[in-house]
């Protein structure tokens, strides 16, 4: 059998599960440089899909696909490091204050120069926990959409079978290639990384990086091994409307912002001997909050 | 036209609570803008369904009925509301931050080029002042939500395009009956001139929902546990004193996510949203994202070891200690006094 094209949509996002105290600035606004840069969590599980169908249909390439600044490039090395054939970074100031609409604008544009039978990614990102981007940009390619995948079971005669998980149960569904597929956290963790791909490809880089920090060795390197390279595009090298990027292509505008500040109330402090807590109870009695 | 359009959900012929919820905040928004409030039903076999949609306010009802149609999938639910809602240009629309919502919403905001807000806590009606543009918006929807991990409350608007669109989760809104005897006109939509053939191409092979056996929502009392409970044993401790106090448990995402607890007991911005007369947080350090979905309890106790937890400041009663001496303690002081 032919091997599948697969594209994985990968998003570079703040670690937003470990805020620390000095995540929040003192004007409200977050502090990006406080947060550790990671691989948005669903978008591994989304790989680990990719990288299934890769392992069971000989001939199979997977891709990444990232929007973001020139150091998103790191998504890319990790997803190589695991079992991904290479990458594209899509990086413009021109995209800047995108909202999920205006993403999945460019990132449908920069898709359009690549081949795919399926394009995969993770069913949101742990910075807006939207969950958008997907259906969004299976709408702008007139795609097919599969959401909430927590496993794709199968994929014969141009058609995947899909098991999607839901609130309350599952269900398994058909659905015809191309299509665009997001996966939820329910589904298998990502493999770790390969010691034989990461010796490989961690000299891989893409063009801003290799003219802001590629040693004189490390260019030669990459001149002679062309996988090294990671495929940078700018906004002239996609085919895409100047006004549906950015702030002029997002319908959302941010009237404001505020900082998360939790309302002192009077509350009474109490410790954990016999009296203290059986007073406790007395008191919730007497309220008729419990009885 | 302009109205305020709520996308009702169904399952088993039962339309979602998060609908009627989102139809009882639709009614509220539309009173105010002086506007209609409009449904949407998809499904089949729908006769009768009115019934359960009207008391909730709805002026009109739209209902696209075709064996097709259900169990739902997106690109049929899809077509219709986009060929609807070019027809009648809603102001507004509204759909349950569900498995469904959240598959068709983008969907949707993408097919009409309109703003969505994912997961909204909070809809009010305000003016926008672009001040870039120099342009002033009056009545616009502003979009609630928390963002970035919880760590902001960010107000979004959509000051151009329509319609305005929402999700909601089951249980942020409170739904009310308006009048039992609402009366509704009923608009039945041609599915086969709003939909085309390629629109199913997606069949549902396998599907097993089963009906939700919990039931915090409703639960009086919540007794609901953190990652400091620190294992799935410990939390036998919180289905004890659920039991005696007559309430339910519930569990923070990182409990969930630490595989103490099932998903669905899970409280908060990304889980349900309960009301409690009382909630005991047991092990909860209280980030927003957790505090969102139980902030209106009417009374909190806070068990925490960590005396500068931030459940403790909105806390009406804060216990220092370990979780394991003083839950015992609750137990046996609730039947010492209970008589």
């Amino acid at each position: 059998m032919k091997g599948l094209k697969i594209v994985v949509l990968a998003k570079q996002v703040p670690d937003t599960r470990n805020v620390g105290k000095d995540a929040m600035k003192a004007d409200g606004t977050v502090n990006r440089a406080a947060l550790p840069a990671i691989f948005n969590p669903e978008d591994l599980n989304a790989l680990e899909q990719a990288l299934r169908l890769k392992d069971n249909n000989e001939g199979s390439k997977v891709n990444l696909l990232t929007m973001g600044p020139d150091r998103a490039a790191e998504v890319i090395r990790e997803g190589m490091y695991r079992g991904a054939d290479g990458g594209y970074l899509l990086s413009d100031r021109a995209f800047a204050g995108s909202d999920t609409l205006a993403t999945s604008y460019a990132l449908s544009c920069a898709a359009k120069n690549l081949e795919y039978d399926m394009i995969i990614c993770g069913r949101q990102a742990i910075d807006g926990d939207t969950a958008q981007v997907g259906p969004q940009i299976a709408e702008k390619l007139n795609l097919p959409q599969v959401t909430y995948a927590e496993e794709i079971i199968k994929v014969e005669n141009g058609i995947a079978t899909i098991k999607r998980r839901l609130e309350r149960g599952f269900e398994v569904v058909e659905c015809p290639l191309p299509c665009v597929i997001t996966v939820n956290a329910s589904a298998p963790e990502c493999r770790p990384r390969n010691a034989r791909f990461v010796m490989k490809y961690k000299h891989a880089k893409a063009k801003t990086e290799i003219a802001k920090n590629a040693t004189d060795e490390e260019k030669a390197l990459i001149e002679q091994r062309p996988y090294l390279q990671i495929t940078e595009w700018n906004v002239n090298d996609i085919e895409c409307k100047a006004e549906e990027l950015g702030l002029s292509g997002s319908p959302t505008k941010v009237k404001s912002i505020e900082n998360v500040v939790f309302q002192a109330k009077e509350s009474k402090k109490l410790g954990t001997s016999d009296e203290e807590i059986d007073e406790l109870i007395k008191d919730l009695f007497a309220n008729h909050t419990i009885g | 036209m302009n109205n305020v359009f709520v996308y009702c959900e169904i399952e088993d012929g039962i339309i979602a609570d998060v609908s009627l919820e989102l139809l009882t905040k639709g009614r509220t928004l539309a009173n105010e803008l002086n506007c209609k409030l409009e449904a949407v039903v998809i499904g089949s076999n729908l006769s009768g369904i009115e019934k359960q949609i009207a008391p909730y306010g709805a002026d009109t009802i739209w209902i696209a009925d075709d064996e097709r149609l259900y169990p739902y999938t997106t690109l049929p639910h899809n077509s219709i509301l986009v060929n609807l809602f070019k027809q009648e240009q809603p102001q507004i629309a509204f759909m349950g931050a569900t498995s469904i919502g959240r598959d068709l919403g983008p969907r949707l905001s993408s097919s009409l080029h309109s703003g969505l807000t994912a997961d909204c806590t909070s809809l009010v009606i305000g003016d926008f002042e672009d001040k870039k543009n120099k342009k002033e918006y009056e009545n616009l929807l502003y979009q609630i939500r928390p963002a970035f991990g919880g760590n902001i409350v960010a107000t979004i608007v959509n000051p151009d395009c329509r319609p305005q669109m929402a999700t909601v989760r089951e249980g942020v809104m409170k739904k009310e009956i308006v009048d039992a005897n609402y009366s509704a006109e009923i608009k039945s939509i041609d599915v086969n001139n709003f939909t085309n053939s390629e629109d199913f191409v997606i069949s549902v092979i396998d599907r097993h929902i089963e009906k939700s056996k919990i039931n915090i929502k409703g639960a009086p009392i919540v007794v609901a546990g953190g990652y400091g409970v620190g294992s799935k044993e410990n939390f036998q401790l919180l289905y004890d004193l659920a039991e005696v106090l007559g309430g339910e448990v519930g569990a923070s995402r990182a409990a969930v996510d630490a595989g103490y607890c099932e998903h669905e007991r899970q409280i908060g911005q990304t889980g349900v949203t309960v009301r409690p007369k009382l909630y005991i947080a047991c092990g909860i350090s209280g980030q927003i994202q957790h505090t969102a979905g139980m902030e209106d309890a009417a009374i909190v106790i806070a068990i925490n070891n960590d005396e500068n937890a931030p459940i403790n400041q909105i806390a009406d009663y804060v216990i220092t200690g370990d979780l394991n001496v003083v839950i015992p303690k609750l137990i046996n002081y609730y039947k010492n006094n209970s008589k």
